[in-house]
């Protein structure tokens, strides 16, 4: 794989990532505990919708190949999306939703840090736009989470029940596949071993505030980096791409 | 807005003591003089509960609002559009706290007016008991239902209640936002293909009449109007701003080149005016009692909603107090 073969894959990964985010988040519209936090769930989808864009958009101007955001995010199927399992999981209830965006921003905003240096400048520039919001996203839910753990007996049950449940997916975030071992040598991307370590210190921290257990990492599962998911991707995008598949061609 | 079914028959409750007749002709010459009245000022009771009732129902219908619209954010057909809806439903999800923030000058908690949406005591606007089938029905909820809410919300930036005139005017900008959105996809629709423009067509069949529903009744049969404008709250009767808003979005529809579902329709040289149809009042007053494709289902989704979100509530207040005991510790 070539140095821009990797840059490629590495940033539709990272759109990936921000629109699978922004169609779970959306379904909290209408359906949230508080008019506030469905309007912060709008919110942070809208913010990841406008990622996504960044994302593909700049992932079509690199492979030069004429395809739109829209052609990269509505016309591939599954096993072209390389985005974490942790994103396509179900949101459960409202604790589950929050553990999901605790564990996925503490690291997004790790690895949009460090590519805030990237020489691939543009990649550069959405990362450190993005992180602005990211550090927003992380602030809010951390605070959710230690007020679900510190809450009473039953949010403190249900939001341990989701860090455990959720946790076999986070080894995935630092498996480093050919395509992050390209990023880090050739476009300064992050080390994700060091990575995984920031990582687990501010967790811990995060969770002892949040009066939680961490887990033990037992078997852990992945593959959606590599394009092998879980069953719930394939109903993300079904929903998500029926207009464009139904209508091919169409503007809207 | 959405103050289609504050004119329903309401139990004529008995006459407040302190709503004395000198108390009443002063309130009366404050509103003539265009004053506005502000939370702290004494009101007469109607006055307070008619607030209460329009603008209570307006938030109630911001907040319900956001289902229908909702129900399209996962299938936009482009991430453009996906993008801007949520900025448009977030907006009005701003409003409803916005307007709930409003009513709760009047003394009223917002806790207990949700509480009557979620028990079916108190209304919201009819117009979001409509499903959204197509794409093309979130381009009409925005050029119609947006610009129908907007029609009536205009003379309400001048409504005798301070806050809620103030309210209006941030509501009005960012409504006049989503109506143009609104045509814009309508336009988008019928400059595509076939199939868009069916897309199209079928949405104005189904709005169009809704949307001139949510005028309200008829001013003949429209018993809260007289005291209402008398108040001031109320500038421009049902029957005007229908006639406003019909007039202004004929031409619009013919600009799309779509056909309006309304065969009496005809533009009137004498008047200036388009004349339209008789409206259906059985459907209306069928879906104000409850009786339309989506009322039972938008009032179980907020429900469950609430439900479902009892014990973040719990857990939230638990661990304010929990905080507040150990600073006081």
């Amino acid at each position: 794989m070539s140095k821009d073969q990797a840059l490629i894959a590495y940033v539709t990964r990272m759109g990936d990532n921000a629109i699978v985010m922004a169609q779970r988040l959306s379904e909290w519209v209408g359906h949230g505990p508080e008019l506030e936090e469905e309007m912060a769930m709008s919110n942070f989808a809208l913010d990841y919708v406008g990622q996504a864009r960044m994302f593909f958009s700049y992932a079509g101007e690199l492979d030069g190949k004429r395809r739109s955001e829209d052609d990269i995010c509505f016309l591939r199927d599954g096993w072209d999306y390389g985005n974490v399992l942790l994103v396509e999981q179900p949101n459960g209830d409202f604790g589950e939703t929050i553990a999901r965006l605790v564990l996925f921003e503490t690291f997004y905003s790790l690895q949009l840090e460090a590519l805030a240096t990237s020489p691939a400048t543009k990649l550069a520039e959405i990362a450190a736009r993005a992180i602005k919001e990211s550090t927003y996203h992380l602030r809010h839910a951390s605070n959710w989470l230690i007020r679900l753990g510190d809450g009473t007996d039953e949010s403190h049950r249900r939001v341990q029940n989701a860090i455990d449940r959720l946790w076999t997916y986070t080894a995935e975030l630092f498996e480093a596949d050919p395509v992050d071992q390209i990023m880090q040598s050739e476009w300064q991307g992050p080390d994700l071993t060091v990575l995984r370590e920031h990582w687990h210190r501010q967790i811990d921290e995060l969770l002892a505030k949040a009066t939680l257990q961490k887990p033990e990492d037992g078997w852990m599962d992945s593959g959606g980096k590599g394009g092998h998911h879980s069953e719930h991707l394939g109903y993300i995008l079904a929903e998500m791409q029926s207009m464009q598949r139904t209508y091919p061609g169409a503007n809207w | 807005m959405y103050t289609q079914g504050l004119d329903q028959k309401q139990k004529k409750s008995a006459a407040d003591p302190a709503d004395t007749p000198e108390r009443l002709a002063a309130f009366q010459a404050r509103i003539d003089a265009e004053e506005k009245i502000e939370p702290k000022d004494w009101m007469p009771s109607g006055y307070r509960k008619t607030l209460i009732r329009q603008m209570s129902q307006h938030a109630h219908s911001e907040i319900v609002g956001m289902l229908p619209e909702g129900n399209w954010i996962t299938r936009a057909p482009t991430l453009r559009r996906k993008a801007i809806l949520l900025a448009k439903v977030q907006d009005e999800a701003g409003h409803g706290l916005y307007i709930y923030g409003a009513t709760e000058t009047l003394g009223v908690s917002r806790d207990d007016l949700v509480a009557d949406l979620l028990s079916g005591k108190a209304k919201y606007s009819s117009i979001f008991n409509y499903p959204t089938i197509t794409w093309a029905d979130i381009g009409t909820i925005g050029w119609l239902v947006d610009g129908a809410a907007i029609m009536n919300q205009i003379p309400l930036c001048r409504c005798s209640y301070g806050p809620y005139a103030r309210a209006m005017v941030r509501v009005c900008k960012e409504e006049s936002f989503h109506q143009r959105q609104g045509y814009e996809i309508m336009l988008e629709l019928c400059r595509g293909t076939a199939e868009q423009k069916r897309m199209a067509q079928d949405a104005l069949d189904r709005w169009w009449w809704p949307s001139l529903m949510m005028f309200g009744p008829s001013d003949k049969t429209s018993e809260h109007s007289a005291q209402s404008m008398a108040w001031k709250i109320k500038r421009i009767s049902n029957d005007e701003l229908r006639q406003k808003f019909v007039d202004v979005t004929v031409p619009q529809a013919e600009y799309l080149g779509l056909k309006m579902p309304d065969e009496d329709l005809v533009f009137d040289q004498k008047t200036g005016h388009y004349r339209f149809g008789e409206i259906d009042w059985q459907e209306f007053w069928e879906v104000l009692k409850g009786n339309g494709k989506c009322n039972r289902e938008r009032l179980e989704t907020r429900n469950r909603a609430h439900d479902e979100g009892r014990w973040v509530r719990q857990a939230a207040r638990a661990y304010a107090e929990k905080q507040a005991a150990r600073k006081a510790a």
